[in-house]
């Protein structure tokens, strides 16, 4: 089995394909406010240099967020479009789970996507028995409060993603020795992590579908919250 | 006979995610539009962010009502057109995504195209032997142009609004009036019953050889008058208003049409775009059309409103002339028509 997979979560657009266990290419690259530009080249070059065609593809993956909310409606329109031409079965991953999926490492792992104004996505993830437990669900916090949360945490933290371009020394000055930053091939969003989680996600995915993925803004358009707050007060 | 070329079509420009098959740029085999007028409704306009959210919901849904209306499939189809721009950029993009990766994915062409421009050609759909050259009048909530076509594919630019787009200046005055969003068609309504001689308007013409258009002193004029009016406590005829707004901007838009289809000598004027349905506007232009000799066209109020079967004609004829965009086309959202 062959999956596609993208992530277009951040300011990387990345993409894979992967058959069963062996990775077969990827392409990633880190270039500001041109997704739309090159995501369908990207696939393009990696499924030409692999002599492969979007009808090989049995499996379409992608990361659903949270992220840039554009991002992750370029990376969703495009594989959910590539699905249905071939009507083939489409996994959508959480970026924050596969961020954390980048990292082997025995204790919890707290990847941070940064979403503006000291904000960021975040969740927590720990391996048990080989297989990548969520702890906390993927939600949108100040740093400092994700701090209060880590610092009466007993376990070893490793973090990763890119709040930590940010944030690094304060979190560093607030969480001292028990706070352990991946490595930079680690840090960013890899459509590799998807795409394998995606292979795992595929046989429990049911009702999803290239017609209902959608992404995982987890906040509201400011005009809904604005609207929202008005009907409340009118109350 | 030369093969027909199947164009399946996409716009997601604004807040209607629409998708349609068209066979030779002319024939609908299908259109379909979904609307989210009713969820915009609540914020008095359209807000950025939630079209976009919508489209990412509706838009392989409405891509596969498409083709199950015009009994084809994805292998059946030869071009992929595709809204560029002008529009909001986050909602351009969910229809460009879908349409590349549709186009990458069968192999075939993909065309991008100008929303103004697909205006325009809705007036091919409607009009099977339509052929350019013709003037075409654009007025819209976003937009307000006057253009010669000068052949298929090929715009000249003569006016634009320095300001307000006509349909704005509905929008914002029928707000002033305490009317419902969107604000054309209510003005339009209430014009009938109104008197358009009632309130003296400015029409603005500009210099005197300008083709551009202005609103937004008209619409300060009415926002004045109804100030003024509730100042003295004087009753205020909304009917009357409607009315004589709607005459000072439609005058405006038929004479500076006219005049430019006699400078072009051309004997055809098309209207096109969402304020093509008001029925004020039809109704003057025919009448100074027939006055002068100058058929008037307009398409049916369907094909007025913002649809992906007229971007299915645009992206036909400009395919025809071997317009055709790269996997890296990019979105405009400020697109120009020439
Ligand atoms: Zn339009």
């Amino acid at each position: 089995m062959k999956v596609l997979a993208v992530d277009t979560s951040t300011v990387i657009a990345t993409c894979a394909v992967m058959e069963e266990e062996k990775m077969l290419g990827e392409y990633s690259l880190d270039q500001k406010m041109s997704h739309s530009e090159n995501l369908v080249p990207m696939i393009k070059e990696v499924l030409d240099s692999l002599k492969l065609k979007v009808s090989d593809i049995d499996l379409f993956a992608v990361a659903i967020g949270p992220g840039s909310f554009t991002g992750l409606r370029i990376g969703i329109a495009t594989i959910k479009a590539l699905a249905h031409v071939y009507n083939k079965p489409v996994v959508g991953v959480s970026t924050l789970e596969a961020l954390a999926f980048n990292l082997s490492f025995n204790g919890l792992i707290v990847p941070i996507i940064d979403a503006r104004r000291d904000r960021v996505y975040t969740g927590i993830y720990k391996w048990e028995e080989g297989i990548l437990k969520n702890i906390m669900e993927p939600t949108v916090m100040e740093i400092d409060s994700l701090l209060d949360i880590l610092i009466k945490e007993e376990d070893p933290i490793m973090m990763n993603g890119n709040g930590i371009f940010l944030h690094r020394q304060h979190i560093k000055d607030k969480l001292g020795d028990k706070v352990y930053f991946a490595k930079n091939i680690h840090n960013s969003c890899r459509a590799l992590s998807v795409a394998e989680l995606a292979l795992q996600k595929k046989d429990k995915i049911e009702g999803t579908n290239y017609y209902n993925l959608v992404p995982e803004y987890l906040r509201e358009s400011q005009a809904q919250r604005e609207l929202k707050k008005k009907e409340s007060e009118a109350q | 006979m030369s093969k027909d070329i199947i164009t399946l079509a996409i716009e997601t420009s604004c807040d209607e995610t629409s998708v349609a098959v068209m066979k030779n740029g002319r024939e609908i085999l299908s259109n379909i539009i979904s609307s989210q007028i009713d969820i915009h409704r609540k914020f008095g306009g359209v807000v950025p962010e939630v079209a976009s959210r919508k489209h990412i919901e509706n838009i392989n849904i409405i891509i596969q009502e498409a083709l199950d209306e015009a009994n084809i499939t994805f292998n059946d189809i030869d071009i992929v057109g595709v809204t560029q721009g002008p529009g909001l950029v986050g909602a351009l993009l969910v229809g460009i995504s879908s349409a590349k990766a549709i186009a990458y994915a069968l192999n075939k062409p993909l065309v991008g195209v100008n929303h103004i421009e697909g205006h325009i050609c809705a007036n091919y759909i409607e009009y099977k032997d339509l052929k350019p050259p013709f003037i075409c009048l654009v007025v819209s909530g976003g937009h307000t142009y006057l253009v010669y076509v000068k052949d298929y594919a090929e715009y000249e630019l003569y006016g634009r609004t320095r300001d307000d787009a006509a349909g704005e200046a509905f929008d914002k005055v029928a707000r002033a009036l305490g009317l419902p969003y969107p604000g054309g068609p209510v003005i339009d309504k209430l014009s009938k019953e109104g008197n358009a001689a009632a309130i003296d308007f400015p029409r603005v013409y500009l210099e005197q050889d300008s083709y551009d258009f202005s609103f937004s002193g008209l619409k300060t004029a009415v926002l004045n008058y109804l100030n003024e009016r509730r100042q003295k406590g004087e009753e205020i005829v909304v009917e009357d208003v409607a009315a004589s707004f709607q005459q000072a901007v439609i005058e405006v838009l038929v004479d500076k049409s006219i005049r430019l289809a006699k400078e072009k000598a051309t004997d055809k004027i098309a209207i096109a775009g969402g304020v093509a349905a008001n029925e004020g506007l039809r109704s003057l232009m025919e009448k100074r059309g027939k006055e002068e000799n100058i058929q008037i066209l307009y398409p049916s109020k369907i094909l007025c409103t913002d649809n992906a079967a007229m971007i299915g004609s645009a992206a036909y004829f400009n395919y025809m002339k071997g317009n055709i965009s790269g996997l890296d086309l990019s979105v405009a959202p400020n697109l120009e028509l020439v």
